[in-house]
């Protein structure tokens, strides 16, 4: 009596399932094929009115694919009198930003990561709860103190201020990254004949570099698409972003989106460089640290 | 020489008794381990000293200034003379606290992170679900696609839909105008609040999954593959394989990541700021914005900042469930 059943409950789901499967997978692709279109289909229009002439942006009805192509948008926002200088400071804030805070961050990430000392807990908690400290919310404060420091309209004040941020973060993933290196190594290392000074640089530094690059790739995005702080430290025209330049744009060019598309792009383009060369990484690096507390 | 076989047996014994005797070794050097032992003691502190410092200084401080700044009348006068503002004790507070505009605000801040964080991730846990189920070129697609999303700044992704949402040429309103019986030419999405939150809420949904659901994703990819078998097996289908077997191996990240959303969307600027084009109007004051114009509009220093006081406190809600999230996690390690 038990066994008679057993075959034939197997047996149709057996010559079922494969239609069956086959017919879900279908319906799973086409889903996520529509996600991908819908999803990207902002970044397709961005691309394509900043190529197009001004006929075609302002067309009724919308043209979806490419007519004539031009690249008279660009010209126009590469023509603005600071785009240049926008860049330059862009650059050196990031760069800026990035350099002290993997320098100081990763410090203190390696005394998290393979130390436990009193007050290991404290330090963790204050780093996770600096994360949640909206920037915003610290504006008027940092810019009363900034002001008293005479850093106000400085690239150096914004540098500070962004290293601030940026530094919970590049710890916390550091962290990750250096918690994920077997410490033996470095004992083995020591063991023999390296200090641990010369442990840390011969044999630890090596094997973070890739740790390195995608965090500080990820402050540099960071750093990059910052608004607000930029926005009201730096007043003179030659020292803003890229991002106050971009908004700028906006207000000054009115409903010239071909012009604003093609600035978005350029604003964008370094970034999604650099965002495709690491998002693996960082999508590791931030489960790893989630993983391994 | 027969006698010579015994001791044999017994010169195998400190075998096992190795892992002692290095241990002993190990521990032999200990008068010249002092030193080192103090050294290793101070190292740590010495490694955390600078981030310490940093964060002391340019954030520490402020935050404590921010306290005491609520706590006074800072106008325009004080900033530009240098002299300390006086004392206004409570009165900031009682008077936000009284204003119904501010509870208004409070109320419009809390919905609009409710609905962003609500969509964002059901959006993005569907979205993680799905990529285990396609073909490995449309997981590839949606992978890719994700990355080019995350990647766009927030001022980029503003720009663009609010020229996808442009009255006279914008796509939505083409799109909805394809609908039948629905005219939307000329439509103006930012006259009515309500729509001008439903197209920022799409920018900030639209920004905020690819983090989201890549995230999920390398949490599913955890969830042993034994587990849902066995489930299966045991005749578990469908939305209960994935309430009593899936999730619960998926929750600790699923928990970090909303309460992240929380904290950025309650925060949100940007976006607001950008779409309204830097004179944003009552109707879309969210708190972030609200204590920034008092702050640096309306030159009311300190109203600004009892107001960004009481947005911190209501997101140590959320910075809990985060924070403790992550500290559960340690725990477990």
């Amino acid at each position: 009596m038990n066994n008679a059943p057993g075959p034939w409950p197997t047996a149709p789901p057996g010559r079922r399932a494969r239609p069956r499967t086959r017919h879900r997978r279908a319906v799973a692709n086409t889903l996520g094929l529509v996600f991908s279109a819908v999803m990207a289909f902002p970044i397709y229009w961005m691309l394509l009115t900043a190529v197009r002439p001004a006929e075609e942006i302002h067309h009724s009805p919308p043209k979806f694919w490419p007519g004539h192509l031009t690249l008279e948008h660009f010209r126009r926002a590469l023509d603005t009198p600071t785009f240049w200088a926008n860049v330059r400071a862009s650059v050196l804030i990031g760069v800026g930003t990035v350099l002290v805070s993997l320098l100081i961050g990763t410090l203190a990430a390696f005394a998290l990561a393979r130390f436990s000392f009193a007050g290991r807990k404290a330090f963790v908690l204050v780093i996770l709860g600096v994360q949640m400290i909206p920037l915003a919310g610290l504006i008027i404060p940092i810019y009363l103190l900034l002001s008293d420091a005479g850093l106000t309209d400085s690239l150096l004040g914004v540098i500070l201020t962004y290293l601030v941020f940026m530094l919970p973060f590049t710890v916390w993933l550091l962290r990750g990254f250096i918690a994920g290196i077997p410490a033996e190594l470095e004992e083995a290392a020591r063991v023999d004949g390296c200090t641990r000074l010369g442990a840390f640089r011969r044999v630890l530094l090596p094997l973070l570099a890739p740790g390195l690059v995608a965090t500080s790739i990820y402050a540099l995005v960071q750093a990059w698409n910052e608004y607000v702080l930029a926005y009201v430290l730096l007043s003179s025209n030659d020292k803003q972003t890229l991002s106050i330049w971009l908004v700028s744009f906006q207000t000054s060019f009115g409903t010239d989106y071909g012009g604003l598309m093609a600035g978005a792009t350029l604003t964008a383009l370094p970034v999604a460089v650099f965002f495709a060369i690491v998002q693996r990484r960082v999508a590791t690096g931030l489960t790893a640290g989630a993983v391994k507390g | 020489m027969e006698t010579a076989d015994p001791p044999r047996p017994a010169a195998a014994g400190p075998g096992p008794g190795t892992p002692g005797g290095r241990h002993r070794r190990a521990a032999g050097p200990r008068p010249r381990g002092t030193l080192r032992r103090a050294g290793r003691l101070t190292l740590p502190y010495l490694l955390i000293a600078p981030t310490v410092l940093a964060l002391a200084a340019v954030l520490g401080y402020p935050l404590v200034d921010l306290v005491l700044l609520s706590f006074q009348d800072m106008t325009r006068k004080q900033l530009f003379s240098g002299t300390s503002p006086p004392w206004a004790g409570l009165g900031q507070y009682r008077t936000i606290l009284s204003d119904g505009f501010f509870w208004n605000v409070v109320g419009r801040t809390a919905l609009f992170t409710v609905v962003c964080v609500a969509a964002t991730m059901a959006l993005a846990m569907l979205v993680a679900l799905l990529m285990r189920r396609v073909a490995p070129w449309v997981r590839m697609t949606m992978v890719g696609v994700l990355v080019a999303v995350w990647a766009m700044p927030i001022m980029v992704a503003a720009s663009i839909f609010r020229w996808l949402s442009d009255a006279d040429y914008g796509v939505v309103n083409w799109l909805l105008g394809l609908l039948p019986g629905l005219d939307f030419s000329k439509h103006n999405w930012f006259a009515d609040p309500w729509e001008g939150f439903a197209v920022i809420a799409c920018v900030v949904v639209w920004g905020a999954v690819p983090f989201a659901a890549v995230t999920l994703q390398a949490a599913l990819s955890q969830v042993p593959p034994e587990l849902e078998e066995a489930a299966l097996v045991d005749g578990a289908r469908g939305p209960q394989l994935f309430r009593h077997v899936t999730f619960p191996v998926i929750k600790p990240a699923f928990v970090l990541v909303t309460s992240l959303s929380a904290i950025w969307d309650f925060g949100v600027f940007n976006q607001i700021w950008l779409m309204r084009g830097g004179q944003p109007e009552k109707e879309y004051y969210l708190l972030g914005v609200y204590s920034f114009i008092e702050s640096f509009a309306v030159n009311r220093y300190s109203t600004g900042a009892a107001i960004a006081v009481i947005t911190v406190l209501l997101l140590l809600g959320g910075a809990v469930v985060y924070v403790r999230q992550i500290l559960t996690m340690g725990d477990a390690e």
